[in-house]
Order: C-alpha cells, then structure tokens, then sequence
C-alpha cells in the first residue's frame, strides 16, 4: 500500500496544481510566493502530525509505554508534552527551511507580513490534531500503522488547497475541503499576498473547524485508549 | 503477631477477554512489609492481575484498593508511591542509563536525583553503566537498570512480574538480597511472580497460588509444603497445577 501513497497524493497535487497555472496564464510575481509560502507551511502542519506520532511511536518501538504509563504522569500531561516536542521540532525545522527558502529564491517568510501568525498557530494546532489522531490508530493497531505516523497529513494535502485555490478542485472535493481548517489556513494566506487584505473570515472559520477537529480527535484519543486498556493490549503493543 | 495494614486489597477481582476469563474473582490481600510470592503456571492470571493493580488493564468487575484508596480516585497518589519493573518492559535504548533514570526521577517528582542514582548505582554496581546507552546492555544488565528504576521514587510497594529471569546466579542472589534488604531497612512491601520455587522460598513470607485465573491456595511456603505433605515448594507448585496427580 504505502510504496502508492507518495506518488499518488504527489501526482494529484500537482495535477489540480498544473491546472491553476494553466487558468492564470502564469503570470504574476506572485507564483514564487505563493508556491513556497504554501510550501514551507504545509510543511510545518506536517511536521508538527509527524513530532507527535513519532514521539508515541519511538515509545512503542522500545517498549517503554508501560514505564510511561505506572509513573504518576497524566495522560494530559502525556498530551501536553508530545506538543511541546513538537514545537521544538518545528522551530529547527522551520529556521532551516526559511534560511533556505531565502537563499536558494530570495523568498522572505517575513514579507508575508505577522498576520499570518494567526494562521501558522491554527496549522500547527490542526497538526498536532492529525498526529494525535494517528496516535490514537497505533494505539489501537500497534506499529503495523506507522505508515499513517509519517504520511497521514499527505491524504489530506490534496484537499487542502495548498497549491492551488479550492475552486481548482471537483466539486465533490470541494465539500471535503471545506471542512479541513487547513483549507481556510490556505485560503486565507493566498488572499493576504494576493490582495493585502487579511481575512477574518478565513481566520474564523479555521478555528471554528479546528475546535471541532480537536474535540472530536482528543475524544477519539480518549476513548482508544479505554479500550486498549480494556482489551489489556497497552502491554502487548509492538 | 500485630495486624497489619492491607497495602494491597482485592476483592472478587475479574478480567475477561471476550468470551475468556482470564482471572476470576480473586480475593487476596497484601499486607505492609511483606514480601509475598504470586505464583502460578504460564497463563494463569499473573501478569494480568499485577496490571489491573497498576491501572494498566481495566477489570471487567471487583474492587482493587491500594494504601486504602480506590485506583480510579487516586490513581496519581497512588503511582506515585508505587514502582513496577518487568523483565519484559525495557526503557527507551537511545538514552544513556543515567538520563534514563534521570528522566524517571522527574516523572516521579524525586528530590536530589543526582545522590538517588549515585546509591542505587552503587546499590545495583552499574555504576559504570551509568554513562553507556540503555541499548548496549546485556539483559542481566538491563534487569539491573530496570530495578534500579523500579526503587528511584522510594516506592512503598513494588510490583515485579519475573525481575528475576534473564539473571545470572550471582545477581539473581544479589536481587534477592536486596529484596530482603528493602523489606527490613525500608519496610518496602512487595507483591512479585516467578517461576523460580526456590527463590521463592527463599525470601517469601508468603505466597498466593493462582491457576486458571482462580486463587487456589494461599499461606507461608512452610506452612503449604507441610500441608500438602511435600519436601519443597516446587513439589506443592506441581500437585496444584496438575490436581494433584502427579
Ligand atoms: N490482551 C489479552 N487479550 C486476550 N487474552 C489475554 C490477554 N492478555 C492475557 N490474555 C490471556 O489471559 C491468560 C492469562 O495471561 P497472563 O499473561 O496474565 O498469564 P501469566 O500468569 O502472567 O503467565 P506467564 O507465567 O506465562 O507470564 C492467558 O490465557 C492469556 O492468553
Ligand atoms: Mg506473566
């Protein structure tokens, strides 16, 4: 299964992407920024799902959960500290990769101006979201899933418009995207560079889709792990 | 003797696997200060039941209480107060031994973690494993490592499933010496498995027999090799499994 997933999320993204290109004429100075902006935050979401499974992954791997799991340590607390390693993580990764979008294209984060602040806060939220979620399906199925630990967020590139705007997509995928805050995270970025006008509205709908997507996750966290507790499978994990 | 207070109460304890009961409502109580063997064939309900006790497996029905309170009220107060090694749960192999047993300290709020590990590494003679990674050690080295872990918050009980497998004679002795030792200096009570009748009867004050998920028999390893008219305990371990037809 995994050895499609790359090629095939890559070509459809790239696919609808082609297809923008080709509706503007490729015009505008905008491209570059557009392109790498997208980039370099898709990057972070990613990474951010990505920190958090693998810290609950790597306990698994070296058979450590139960440990964990007999110290006082909160399972909150358990939560609290995947997402401060996370932003650890993001922090190098993103210094890095600003550094090198900067030199490699001139292109300057900062230009996009702090405004989009807002929307870098809710994209990693949303990614520690996703990760959780990944978490809670390990939790459950042992490492056998780990392929959704470091893929999960490329099943939803696609229909977060990353690239392109939501309207390049089929109408069907369309209602899918709506739902993702990732989608108005985008949305609302490409509507700063390309009017200068920051969106609200973008920015509301983000949180209000973020909030249900945490709630509904850390509810599916919560009760995955009830339920390996009840089946006595957080010792037998592998 | 005094009465004692029940560090350990559990009552009609059951856990069922969808159709499987693997331990059935046992009752048995431990005791402050004892060391009390939990013994019974492979498959019996042992490490289920030490799970149950750690909020590791939820029970499907019965009461667990720990220091007198109710694991789902008290689950913080309770883990803190209490340590766990098995010689099948090992700690993350890319850290060095140290910052292991440093990372444990924190998770446990211990004071002075530097001096703790300094006597438990003078404890346990890993001393100079302190600074290898977790992931070189050899097993007897590692269950070493695992003890030293399982003492580093001055637990009140310890829970062991089988600390002892995978150790050589000499630092299983030791291990047991320092059981013994913890018990007297420490008043540490201990609730273990293993499958080594001698150890057994070596440092128990007392053991609990489960087979098949049911409590079988209880009582001193003195008091159960005279009851069953047998030499030693290994001859009792044997009539209980096999019904007594051996
Ligand atoms: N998560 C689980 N799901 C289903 N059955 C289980 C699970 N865990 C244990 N069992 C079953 O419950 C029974 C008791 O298992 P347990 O591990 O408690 O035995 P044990 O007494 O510790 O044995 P051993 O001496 O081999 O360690 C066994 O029959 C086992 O197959
Ligand atoms: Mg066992």
């Amino acid at each position: 299964m995994d050895i499609f997933f790359w090629p095939v999320t890559e070509l459809l993204v790239w696919g609808f992407l082609s297809r923008y290109l080709e509706g503007t004429g490729l015009g505008g100075v905008n491209v570059v920024t557009v392109l790498l902006g997208a980039l370099i935050f898709w990057d972070l979401l990613s990474q951010s799902q990505r920190a958090v499974s693998v810290v609950f992954l790597e306990e698994v791997w070296e058979r450590n959960l139960l440990n964990i799991f007999v110290t006082p340590l909160k399972i909150s607390e358990f939560l609290v500290s995947t997402v401060l390693i996370g932003l650890a993580r993001i922090m190098l990764v993103g210094v890095v990769i600003t550094i090198m979008a900067f030199f490699l294209y001139q292109f300057n984060i900062f230009q996009l101006g702090f405004a989009l602040i807002p929307f870098v806060v809710n994209l990693l939220l949303f990614g520690w979201a996703i990760g959780l979620f990944a978490t809670a399906i390990i939790l459950r199925f042992g490492s056998a899933a780990q392929v959704l630990a470091f893929g999960l967020t490329f099943l939803l590139q696609p229909f977060s418009a990353v690239f392109y705007p939501v309207s390049a997509l089929p109408q069907m995928a369309q209602y899918i995207a709506y739902l993702l805050p990732s989608t108005h995270v985008f949305e609302g970025m490409r509507q700063v560079i390309n009017t200068g006008v920051f969106s609200w509205q973008q920015l509301g709908w983000t949180i209000i889709a973020n909030v249900v997507f945490i709630s509904l996750i850390l509810w599916f966290f919560y009760s995955m792990f009830a339920n390996v507790k009840e089946q006595g499978r957080l010792m037998k994990l592998d | 003797m005094t009465k004692k207070k029940a560090v350990i109460e559990v009552k009609d304890l059951t856990k069922k696997f969808g159709g499987f009961t693997a331990v059935d409502k046992i009752s048995f109580s431990v005791f402050s200060g004892e060391i009390v063997g939990f013994l019974g064939p492979n498959g019996a309900g042992k490490t289920t039941t030490i799970q149950m006790l750690l909020d590791l497996v939820t029970p499907t029905s019965g009461m667990v209480r720990m220091f007198g309170k109710d694991m789902k009220k008290a689950r913080e107060e309770i883990l803190n107060r209490v340590n766990f090694s098995s010689a099948y749960v090992a700690m993350p192999y890319n850290l060095k031994v140290w910052e292991n047993l440093a990372t444990f300290g924190r998770l446990y709020g211990v004071g002075n973690l530097k001096q703790k590990i300094k006597e438990l590494a003078d404890f346990f003679e890993i001393t100079d494993l302190l600074p290898k990674m977790t992931g070189s050690l050899s097993s007897g080295q590692a269950t070493r490592v695992n003890l030293a872990k399982a003492l580093i918050n001055d637990p009140e009980l310890l829970l062991l499933d089988e600390p002892t497998a995978s150790l050589d004679p000499d630092v299983a002795d030791k291990t047991r010496k320092l059981l013994l030792q913890i018990q007297k200096e420490k008043g540490v009570t201990v609730l273990y498995t293993s499958h080594n009748m001698v150890e057994v009867e070596e440092i128990c004050n007392r053991v609990v027999f489960i087979n098949k998920g049911k409590i079988t028999d209880t009582g001193t390893p003195g008091e159960l090799v005279k009851k069953y008219g047998h030499k030693d305990l290994n001859d009792v371990f044997l009539t209980i499994v096999r019904g007594g037809e051996n």
